[in-house]
């Protein structure tokens, strides 16, 4: 007859001992060692908007659609531009026609369904140009409901669509909060900017980034402390979109403003 | 052209890529698994709880939600943009999606609701495969009978009082176990829409509850209406044989039977739908109370853009009407009718105001959307995300149901109790 107190004793024992060889397995497995051995090691790409610079021309849009074959009459795009205009009289208006591809050369902005408001210039209390791209997220919501994980976050933070899985849900579309995401017009799966991964790869600067006269848009290594991008996230005050959605967006902006969402 | 630009109006500031991307049948998509569920807990009301009253409605509701299963799964595939790929759900889910979830739960409950019925109907089965195997000049119809009704017995031809009633015993597990993987199956619906966090009049854990809620009464509802409509042929099938035979069932006592019914389920259909109401409004007063930072468009959407779908289609014809016509005394079967058609179409109303109204306002909390139902399909497009599409998914379910109702006695026993 076996006592408590020894059948106690001897489960404890047991479990104990189970449990060595299974923490070996976890802590041995080689990514992880690595990870421990290579704290700053490698690559995390991050991008920086300094939209003080940024003057509305439509060129990063152009250059994005024609890089990435993205139709250029098509009502959708990786990135585009907002032109945000305040009012003396406290009104806020803002548009992004196109998407800015063309930009902003008139006074007037567009209200959709065809109706415009043409503000003058005697009214503006500020007004500027916020450029957007997918936010590549360190926490990205799109990955976690893709139901056949189709989306997927690389190494080096990139989220990535594998165009030949993409089953064309939409939940993805649905899960991002800052509506980066859109069905592609002619490949009919999900699509989004990823920094144009095919040229950060090989040493080049994304698109928008090469086409960008003013240096608005930069893009960096947020592991590498010595990126100039690192070092202005680390050293300026700068900030990110939607914050409160726990997605830790790794696009960085200069001269945010309350509206801008 | 770009998905979703045919039917979506943008107003104010939108971003470029946002589109009413999720349209008509996503509406139809929780609508539909809605139906199933309900049905479903409708029949177990009987088999689990032993609620008597209810025996003719169980066994019929139980098929019905049997043929309400295929469907649930169509509005899906025919929203999919690539629904050639539609299988990689079920072969490489990536669980952390709650999508990915449906193919274990559909099929988990698929397998449950169809062994249920197969012991339902044991006795059936056997019945009728061995009265064929008996008779002597089988023409070629009979024999595929013969076949497909020896298949449905799976071999087991024992009809004994201890295994009848060891079949019954099955049932009643089967209808235990069924009710929470029925709830889970809609609730998940639920819990899809309302774990998007990116969009404000969606992300709620409320919504599981509320779309498992609705979904009772919507199933309960479709549930008495096709009950009346095959009870009201009925009758009159028996009043033009009347003449002929004399040992029918008279017109009258069928329509007591009909009553006693509906009586019955109607409260069931009640007290389920003043829950459903409760949840709803317990969501809405919630949001204006605490009035978070989203607050201002979505009250510019529920008061003001979307005012008429949801306060006078959905809370007002679908909620308040059917309540009164089901609380005034001495409910006839012409007015329960009408109190399960408007129930339905609140139902549906609950579930375009979700959806729709979901995506009628843009990120930048600046912007609306409007969706315009495309009616003509011009295009497979506009056929399947179209009002063609919607009321294809509606009939589907009638169609399949007519078909069982070929092969299992679905009515038969009320008539036997008849004599």
């Amino acid at each position: 007859m076996i006592s408590r107190r020894s059948f106690l004793k001897n489960a404890i024992k047991g479990v104990a001992g189970l449990s060595i060889p299974l923490s070996i397995i976890g802590i041995a497995g080689p990514r992880k060692l690595f990870a421990l051995n290579n704290v700053t090691a490698g690559v995390r790409w991050a991008f920086l908007i300094n939209t003080y610079k940024c003057v509305g021309c439509g060129l990063c849009v152009k250059a994005c659609k024609t890089e990435n074959e993205i139709p250029y009459d098509a009502n959708v795009t990786r990135t585009w531009i907002e032109r945000y205009v305040h009012l003396k009289d406290g009104r806020v208006f803002a548009d992004t026609p196109k998407g800015g591809r063309d930009g902003f050369t008139t006074s007037k902005i567009d209200l959709g369904e065809g109706r415009y408001q043409d503000i003058d210039e005697k009214d503006i209390d500020k007004a500027f140009f916020v450029p957007k791209l997918c936010n590549q997220c360190e926490n990205p919501p799109c990955v976690q409901v893709c139901p056949v994980g189709a989306t997927f976050q690389a190494s080096d933070g990139v989220v990535l669509i594998d165009r030949s899985w993409c089953i064309g849900c939409g939940y993805c579309i649905m899960a991002c909060p800052y509506g980066v995401r859109f069905f592609h017009p002619v490949l009919q799966v999900a699509e989004k900017c990823n920094f144009c991964y095919h040229r950060i790869n090989k040493g080049l600067k994304p698109a928008c980034v090469d086409a960008c006269p003013f240096g608005a848009r930069m893009i960096g290594n947020i592991k590498d402390p010595e990126d100039p991008v690192t070092k202005v996230i680390m050293a300026e005050r700068v900030n990110v979109l939607k914050s409160e959605y726990g997605t830790k967006p790794q696009a960085y902006y200069i001269g945010m403003d309350e509206e801008v969402r | 052209m770009v998905h979703g630009e045919l039917w979506t109006v943008k107003e104010l500031f939108v971003l470029p890529n946002e589109y009413i991307y999720w349209s008509i049948q996503i509406v139809m998509y929780p609508f539909m698994t809605g139906l199933v569920a309900g049905a479903f807990v409708l029949s177990s009301l009987y088999h689990v709880f032993g609620i008597k009253q209810l025996k003719n409605m169980a066994r019929f509701s139980l098929v019905f939600s049997f043929a309400l299963l295929p469907v649930a799964m169509m509005p899906l595939m025919l929203h999919l943009q690539q629904p050639q790929r539609g299988i990689e759900v079920l072969m490489t889910p990536h669980f952390t999606s709650a999508i990915a979830a449906f193919g274990i739960v559909f099929s988990t409950y698929g397998l449950i609701v169809a062994s249920e019925l197969w012991f339902v109907y044991r006795k059936h089965f056997v019945k009728t495969a061995l009265s064929l195997r008996r008779k002597a000049d089988k023409n070629p119809l009979d024999q595929v009978k013969h076949l497909f009704f020896s298949a449905l017995t799976l071999g087991a031809y024992d009809v004994s009082g201890a295994a009848l009633h060891q079949d019954e015993k099955a049932v009643k597990i089967l209808a235990g176990i069924g009710i929470p993987v029925a709830c889970f199956l809609h609730g998940y619906a639920g819990f899809i829409f309302g774990s998007v966090k990116a969009n404000a009049l969606w992300m709620t854990p409320l919504m599981p509850v509320i779309f498992i809620m609705s979904a009772v009464v919507s199933g309960i509802a479709l549930c008495m209406l096709t009950y009346i409509v095959v009870m009201e042929i009925k009758k009159f099938n028996v009043r033009r044989a009347q003449s002929s035979s004399s040992n029918l069932p008279t017109s009258e006592a069928i329509k007591g039977i009909e009553l006693n019914e509906i009586r019955i389920t109607a409260r069931y259909l009640l007290f389920f739908l003043l829950f459903a109401i409760s949840l709803e409004l317990l969501d809405l007063i919630f949001r204006g109370y605490t009035a978070v930072k989203t607050w201002d468009i979505l009250r510019s959407v529920i008061y003001g853009k979307d005012f008429t779908d949801i306060f006078i289609l959905q809370y007002g014809v679908g909620n308040l009407l059917p309540l009164i016509l089901f609380l005034w005394p001495r409910l006839t079967i012409r007015r329960a009718l009408v109190g399960v058609i408007f129930v339905l179409f609140g139902v549906f109303m609950m579930r375009w105001n979700v959806v729709i109204g979901g995506q009628s306002f843009s990120l930048t909390f600046a912007g609306y959307m409007h969706y315009h139902l495309p009616i003509i399909p011009r295009n497979w497009e506009t056929f399947k995300e179209g009002l063609a599409g919607a009321l294809m998914v509606a009939a589907t379910p009638f169609i399949l149901f007519w078909l069982f109702c070929k092969i299992l006695p679905v009515f038969s026993q009320d008539s036997e109790e008849l004599h």
